[in-house]
């Protein structure tokens, strides 16, 4: 029972977060309660549960995809054009969406599955890197091309539409964030799940115990693709239009970064990863342009106005010395000495 | 029939940068397992220094300027190419994921640090006056710079392939391609070559970056990522670790983009390109060569 209890009590607590009017100096512009920081808090527990999404598949089944993009822009851009291009209703739109991400996944995963390794990780990355082109293209004018485009907003729920129903949109990101690690945790503790991570530890050794490491990586891909596809719903909520970063092969080397900062093959790790690298995104911005940075000398200044230099940065070190993460960090000492003093074994040559 | 041959050789000028890039990508993967996704980087360090030291260079004449200009910027890409295996890729040995990842924060970091110091916007630079002269063949006005590509990928290639074949080095990588554990078992220090195949992948990307220069007459911090990308799908098409495959593939996709983007329409190029990846990886898992470790 102890298990369940605690992040409960943690999803729980976050859920009276609107509730409260403190303001927090530093950490936020405005107190707690207020659009602006409801907004960014809400940005970052959807990214943290599209970090885990991702975790599935790379921490957990030691998938390497660069294509996690492609089904996050299925959710945004497919609802998207249901509601605004074809009048749908909102939710016959996201039971659509819901079709379109699951095929989409299925197919490409099937295909891209029949290779494996580094290979994989390229076959994902074309794939999506279609899925750019082609909302660049801007068929039939569904897309908006380059633009993007503002989603209909009398096809949402009233309760998610304007300013004041931003607690609305953060209790939204908090159930997605919510539901996707109580998934991940079902999946993960399933006897398939035990199965992915036994692929990511030796997939020759689970072929020679008899069971078919396709179907298994097969399913892993769909889920993992599938949640990706409803962050993309709310991330239209969220946002209330779709816009072309979200399908660029950046997109999805920014969840790999935040997965590894945060700790791979952990549901927490992956998750504060998320959350950490939004917030960092977002408030690096800000600090570049306040009073005290301006008068830094530009030697300084320049590389702290682009947050995905130094949380770049902060990856390359979080690789090289905190392996599992900094939700792992007791063993840096560790992973330091290992680094500077031993020499390289044969196993390492090779 | 103009259009056809203009279509064909401008594919081949395109498939010949593509080969630049996905030989290096393809001869690092072979060797030593790792994909490198800073390779794009490699060409906007090129990119951005040939720019650079041509706008410092104020009073020479054109040609020599773009000539000391980009010799510059392969030298220093070529450098900045080996200190990346020597400080990044080096202490991470024997984990590629670890690799990989390094090399996916370098690329990014560079690119945000790029567009930081000079903006997003693309700065122009100066290219002698014949590259965008055209010459005529069978009544098609094709770009000089298209030949330059082309002749300067075959070079390139040869180069690649005597380098491999003929000499002491180029035997210890391909022996390294065929069996690190072997070669290193035979007393051979493979580590060396690992920085020298960075070094000449370094240097091809960079040669490939001096072309592009050479035809949109700009530099970006974007233009490498987007150029790797098709590398890379070059590079899974040619089979990975393949010289040859990779030439292969590079004229192929290449030409598809070319003519998908004429024929049919803008854009349809690069989809179709994706498709026939998706045609090659369920008839043959391998690569064309099939030699893919």
């Amino acid at each position: 029972m102890k298990r369940f209890a605690v992040p409960a009590a943690i999803f729980l607590a976050l859920a009276f977060l609107p509730k409260l009017s403190v303001d927090i100096p530093y950490l936020f512009e405005g107190g707690l309660n207020t659009p602006g920081t409801l907004e960014l808090m809400a940005l970052c527990l959807l990214f943290g549960g599209l970090a885990l999404s991702y975790d599935l598949l790379f921490g957990f089944t030691g998938l390497l995809s660069f294509g996690h993009a492609l089904y996050f822009a299925i959710g945004v851009y497919v609802s998207a054009i249901a509601m605004t291009r074809w009048h749908w209703d909102f939710w016959v739109s996201v039971a659509f969406t819901a079709i379109v991400g699951f095929l989409v996944a299925v197919i490409l995963g099937a295909v891209s599955l029949r290779v494996a390794g580094i290979a994989f990780a390229m076959v994902t990355l074309a794939f999506a890197q279609a899925g750019s082109i082609l909302v660049l293209k801007n068929p039939y004018d569904w897309t908006g091309g380059e633009e993007g485009f503002g989603v209909d907003y009398h096809q949402l729920p009233a309760w998610t539409v304007g300013i004041l129903n931003t607690k609305n949109l953060y209790w939204i990101a908090l159930a997605y964030a919510a539901a996707v690690f109580a998934i991940v945790r079902w999946a993960v503790n399933s006897s398939p799940g035990h199965v992915w991570q036994a692929i990511r530890e030796n997939e020759l050794r689970v072929q020679v115990l008899g069971l078919k490491p396709y179907t298994y990586k097969l399913m892993s891909f769909v889920l993992a693709s599938m949640l990706a596809t409803a962050g993309g719903v709310v991330y239209l909520l969220l946002l209330g239009g779709a816009n072309t970063d979200v399908t660029t092969a950046s997109f999805t080397l920014t969840l790999l970064l935040m997965v590894v900062i945060g700790g791979t093959g952990s549901r927490w790790g992956a998750m504060i990863g998320g959350i950490l690298y939004t917030y960092a995104d977002h408030r690096l911005g800000d600090l570049s342009s306040s009073h005290r940075v301006s008068t830094l000398p530009a030697v300084v200044r320049t590389p702290l106005q682009q947050p995905l230099f130094i949380l770049g940065v902060l990856f390359i070190l979080v690789v090289f010395f905190v392996p599992g993460g900094l939700t792992r960090a007791g063993q840096v000492g560790v992973r330091l000495d290992r680094i500077l003093r031993r020499p390289a074994t044969q196993e390492e040559v090779t | 029939m103009s259009t056809f041959i203009l279509l064909t050789i401008t594919g081949l000028g395109l498939g010949a940068m593509y080969f630049l890039i996905a030989s290096g990508l393809s001869l690092i993967y072979g060797l030593m397992g790792v994909l490198n996704f800073a390779h794009g980087v490699f060409l906007t360090v090129t990119a951005y220094t040939l720019w650079f030291t041509e706008s410092k260079l104020g009073g020479l004449p054109v040609l020599p300027r773009f000539l000391i200009a980009a010799l510059v910027g392969l030298v220093v890409g070529t450098v900045f190419a080996a200190l990346t295996e020597l400080v990044l890729i080096r202490p991470l040995y024997g984990r590629h994921i670890e690799q990989v990842l390094v090399t996916v924060g370098l690329a990014l970091a560079v690119t945000a640090l790029v567009t930081a110091i000079w903006g997003s916007d693309a700065r122009v630079v100066v290219a002698p006056a014949w590259v965008s002269q055209t010459t005529t063949v069978f009544g098609a006005h094709i770009p000089n710079d298209r030949w330059l590509e082309i002749a300067t990928a075959v070079v390139v290639l040869f180069a690649l392939e005597a380098f491999l074949r003929r000499t002491r080095y180029g035997l210890i990588v391909r022996a390294g391609v065929e069996n690190r554990a072997m070669v290193t078992a035979l007393g051979i220090d493979v580590r060396k070559s690992f920085t020298l195949v960075f070094a000449i992948g370094g240097l091809a990307a960079g040669i490939a970056a001096v072309l592009y220069t050479l035809y949109s007459t700009t530099v970006d911090p974007q233009q490498g990522t987007s150029l790797v990308i098709f590398a890379f799908i070059v590079v899974v098409i040619g089979g990975l670790g393949s010289i040859r495959g990779t030439a292969w593939a590079a004229v192929i996709v290449g030409l598809v983009q070319q003519y998908a983007n004429y024929y049919a329409s803008s854009g349809l190029g690069d989809l179709s390109v994706v498709l026939l990846l998706g045609i090659v990886l369920i008839l043959r898992p391998r690569g064309l060569s099939g030699s893919f470790a």
